[in-house]
This record gives structure tokens, sequence and C-alpha cells, in this order.
């Protein structure tokens, strides 16, 4: 109940307008821009069979942004715009005390009020999926193989997942924090912290303690970088799409040397990132439960 | 007789340091209206709360209709209407979502009617289609009380509901009041620190100062028990008090007499109120005023409240 009501509530707001057709924009103009840039190289290509995923992997010309990179960057502002008053506003309006005294279970509240969350973004990246797919048909005129769609599919579960650990965050910052802006700037602090600065810190902290170049500071930049979400899911995203990627971890050259390239069926990529995948839903999990035992702890008034 | 509606006893509520409530212990029966009145910050709130199983009590025995709202919050909750303080409604939905939102939470699939029939009885009709957003202080508190109604409950509590509404507003709401005590045969339990505005339709009420209950009963009982069989007459005259003073004095029965600016104040035995007008205009006197002090709620409590410190 408290769900249906939120997604209706979701689906009118001004917010849903903004972020779809941010999300739509670039989205769209990604793909076309990388349908743009295959064209060029697709005499060379024609023997690839997932030309189609390059799609989203190509980065437009000049810069370092492909379709994959802009969901990656604006997913988590998505989860944090659905989330970050969901509790908030219902004590600035007065209409906590109010529901919370309908005979419904505590719980229920924040329950609805995630679920809706991530249906509507569900809603969202889906239809950005189908629609981007069918702007790729339509430019690059072939149309996925069985494989590529199976990749696809994975990649929106990923990608809903992660979004999720964002919006359980934004959530729980919601109930931690009385004020709504106070939660959307914390929200967007860690965001940046650990999306966009991520790969600096990681560079820098690794830089302090193994040779810069070395193999050791390689091995010590992933596994630091493996606290951010970002960089996790930047990981499945990239081992998903890039059928060609056999493993995430540090290569020699002398280990690529001579090695024939192929591709890996999409049960062994699934494998290759199988722990980062779990490490997300659990993350996701764990955020949702902060917020929900903060939730049945509070006191109505604060 | 009836079991009471609402029971509580020994109740203390406490965050962290600070007691809201201590050892209070009160009785709502059926088909009363029941004013907990105090300052604010007096513990009316945190009282509520646990009433609805919003809160648990630190100690201390709650019963709603024979239900522990710790344990069964949800049976209490489907029977028990609330109107919390300054309460609220989602600006962006219409009066009539909102209440429709309300019914779906309590599980009334088809409430269309009940809905029309609610916003009917609390003067909202015309503005049912309205946003929530764009209602005044005074209509949110009408709707609150339609909202706490559409799950027809056998008990109402409503927390300050004459707070930040205009004169002609705090009238609809008690002329409201008493319809669901008249017509519906509801238990009504109301807080407020307003006292003069709701001692019209408390049947009882009790006196609530920093977490204790001090006083119980009806506001005569009240206002007798303090005045200990005798009553503070105010009284004014035209022209010369003092004279006017020297002749209350010799007045049978009156024990005293002070002056309060342009007023008189006669203490006297209750049954020689009724001399006091003749005697004065038997002596010459013009009566501008007369009024008994004590039985108005605003100075038992004031005098409840001094007597604690």
């Amino acid at each position: 109940m408290v769900a249906r009501k939120e997604i209706a509530d979701h689906l009118h707001s001004a917010r849903f307008f903004v972020v779809a057709a941010l999300l739509t924009v670039t989205g769209v103009a990604a793909v076309y821009a990388a349908g743009g840039r295959i064209r060029d190289v697709a005499s060379q290509a024609t023997d690839d069979p997932s030309l189609f995923l390059k799609l989203f992997t190509v980065a437009i010309e000049n810069t370092p942004f492909a379709f994959v990179n802009f969901v990656a960057l604006i997913g988590p502002l998505l989860g944090i715009a659905f989330g970050f008053d969901a509790v908030s506003s219902e004590r600035a309006q007065r209409t906590l005390p109010r529901l919370l005294a309908q005979p419904i279970h505590r719980d229920d509240v924040v329950n609805g009020k995630f679920a809706a969350g991530l249906a509507v973004i569900g809603m969202l990246l889906t239809a950005l999926m189908l629609l981007v797919a069918a702007v790729g048909v339509v430019r690059l005129g072939i149309v996925p193989r069985a494989e590529d769609v199976g990749r696809m599919l994975v990649y929106l579960v990923v990608s809903i997942v992660y979004i999720g650990v964002w919006l359980a965050f934004a959530l729980m910052l919601s109930i931690l924090l009385q004020r709504a802006a106070t939660a959307a700037l914390t929200a967007i602090g860690t965001w940046l912290v650990l999306s966009l600065l991520a790969a600096l810190i990681v560079q820098m902290v690794a830089g302090m303690f193994a040779e810069p170049g070395g193999v050791e500071n390689a091995g010590l930049q992933q596994a630091l970088g493996r606290a951010s979400p970002a960089i996790v899911y930047e990981e499945v995203t990239a081992a998903l799409l890039t059928p060609e990627l056999r493993t995430l971890g540090v290569i020699m050259p002398e280990q690529a040397f001579r090695a024939v390239p192929g591709q890996l069926p999409l049960g062994q990529s699934l494998l290759l990132v199988w722990p980062q995948l779990a490490g997300l839903v659990a993350l996701a999990a764990v955020v949702f439960a902060v917020a929900y035992i903060a939730f049945l702890r509070q006191e109505v008034r604060v | 007789m009836d079991a009471p509606v609402i029971s509580i006893e020994g109740l203390t509520k406490r965050y962290g340091q600070v007691e809201a409530v201590r050892e209070l212990d009160l009785e709502v029966r059926r088909g009363e209206v029941f004013g907990l009145l105090g300052p604010n910050g007096a513990g009316k709130t945190t009282t509520i709360l646990t009433l609805l199983g919003l809160s648990e009590p630190t100690s201390g025995t709650v019963r709603v209709l024979g239900l522990d709202p710790a344990r069964e919050a949800a049976k209490v909750k489907r029977q028990v209407g609330y109107v919390p303080d300054a309460v609220g409604f989602y600006p962006n939905l219409t009066a009539r979502q909102n209440l429709r939102y309300t019914a779906r939470l309590n599980g009334i699939a088809d409430a269309e009617d009940r809905i029309a029939e609610l916003l009917e009885q609390v003067g909202l009709a015309h503005a049912a289609d309205r946003r929530a957003g764009a209602y005044s202080r005074g209509m949110l508190q009408r709707l609150g009380i339609a909202d706490a109604l559409v799950k027809s409950p056998s008990v109402m509590i409503l927390d300050e509901p004459t707070i930040a509404i205009d004169p002609d507003g705090v009238r609809q709401v008690l002329a409201l009041i008493r319809e669901l005590r008249d017509q519906h045969q509801m238990t009504v339990l109301l807080s407020s620190h307003l006292l003069y505005q709701v001692q019209e339709v408390c049947d009882r009420v009790g006196i609530f100062v920093r977490g204790r209950l001090v006083a119980v009963g009806s506001v005569e009982e009240l206002a007798r028990r303090l005045a200990d069989g005798r009553t503070v007459l105010e009284v004014g005259v035209a022209g010369d008090a003092d004279a006017a003073a020297r002749r209350l004095a010799e007045l049978d029965g009156v024990k005293d007499v002070d002056r309060e600016g342009d007023l008189l104040l006669a203490v006297c035995e209750d049954e020689a109120r009724g001399r006091i007008a003749g005697a004065l205009t038997g002596a010459g006197h013009t009566l501008l005023h007369l009024r008994q002090r004590s039985s108005h709620l605003d100075e038992i409590y004031h005098r409840y409240f001094h007597e604690q410190n």
C-alpha cells in the first residue's frame, strides 16, 4: 500500500521528469555517438561477434564517456534523488505520526519506500535500455544475438542493484538526518568521494606503500579500489559488456603475449565477477538493514 | 459499570535523563470527552503516543479497549482515530486523495461514499478536490478529524486540536467533537494547553503539570475542590469603590475583600454569593461587573500550577 502511493508520487513528481530527461538525453547521445564511431571502425571489426555491445562501451569522440559511464555516473544520483527525503519529508509535512497511527506495521513504511524507489528506478533503466537498444539497431543495422541480450539483461539487473545501494544509503540518511538538504548533501558528497575521487585517492594511498608502476602497486590499487562500490560496479560492467575481458586482476605484458584473442561465454564472464556481484547485493542489503533498524528504533517525535 | 476505555497505571516515560511522564494514573470512561490539560512540555503528547503504541513506556501499564498498545499496536490503531498535534497532509494530493490513502492503509476497499460523507460532516465538501497544500490550518485540523474518522473508530484521540487556528475554526472543531460524543457515542481524549477553549466540551479534565497529573475531575468539581467551599467574586462598581468595599466586608459570609486595580475581589462562602449584588445596589452602588473567579479553568490551572512550585 505504501509502495503503491510512493510510486504514484514519484511518477508525478518534477524530480522524476528531471532525472528521466537527464538519463535519456545522455544515454541516447552516448549511444548515437558510439554508433557513429563503430561505423568508422566497422570495416576492421566485421568479425567481432559482439559488435552490438560496443554501443554501450565505446566512448563519445574526444571524451572518456560511454553509455556505461553515464549510467555509472548518473545512476547513483538517481538513487539519491528518490531516497534522500523519503522519511524526512514525512516529518517535515507532519504526516509521519498520522501515517504511523494507521494499522500498518512500522516497517511497512521503510519497506514501501525502498520498494517504490527501486521499482521506479527499475522502470526508468529498463525503458532507457530498450530505447538505447532500439536506437542502436536503427543506427547500426545489426540485431543483438541472444548472448548479447543476456549480457544486457544481467547488466540491467546489476545496475539496478548498484543504484539500490545508493537508494538504501539515501533512505538511511533521510531517517538519520532531520533535514532533507543535509541528507542530500551528505549523499552527494559520499557519491563524489566514492566514484569520482576514488581512483585518485586509491592511487595516492597505494603510492605511499608501494613503488608506483610496479606490480605490487597495481595490486594494492585494485584491492583498495574494491572498497568503493563505484569501482566494484565498474569492474562488473566491464566484465559483462566486454566479453574479451578474461580477468579483472593485474596482467603482465608477458602473460598476455601471444594470447589468442577470444571471447568468454556469458557464464564465464559471470563467474569472473561473481564475488563483486555478491558484494554489491550484500552491501545494498546491509545499508538497507541499517536504515530499517534506525527507523524502527527512532522515536516518532524527534 | 463499563470497563474504562483507556486505563493507565503507573506510567513513566523517560527520554535519557528527562522524565517526560511520571507515575501517571488515568482512566477514561466510555462515551466521555476527557481533556488532558497542561502547559507545553508537560508530557501530554508522550502519553498519547504510548496510548497508540508509537512510544514504549519505560514502566507502567497502558490499556486501550483492554489491549496493550505496545504489543497489539495494529489492533489498537484499527479502533483508535488519532489527530496529531499540527496534523499534516501530503500537499500534492487533494483532500479526497489523502483520505483515500488512509482508507487503503486501513484495508477499506471502497471508501468513496464514506469519504464524501466525512468531508461533508467536517464542512470541507466544497474543497474536497483542492490540494491539501492550499488548505488553511483550520481546514487541515478539520481534515485531520475526517481522516481519523475514516476507519470508523470507537475512540478518538486529538492532540492540541485547537492550536494555531482562528476562533471561528476553534468553534467548528469543538462543535465537531461534541457531535462525535453525542451522535456517534465516541470516547474522546483531547489534549490542550488552551484551557478555556476546551473546558466547555470536556466532561472531565485532568490537569497535567511536569509529567504528573495533579487533579482529575469535572471542571466544577475542580473549582469546588480548590475553592474549599469558598468563592472569589470579582466586583466592579461605578464611583466610590472604597465605600463598596466597606459595604461588602460588612456582609455576612464575606471573609475578605481585596483590591485588584478597579476590581474588588470578595472572598465569600458559596451561599453568600447571591446576596452581594443586592447588597451593593441596595446601598446605592451601580454594579458594572460581577464574575465568579476560579470556575474558570485557566485560573484553576494557574493555581494548581503555582501550588506545585
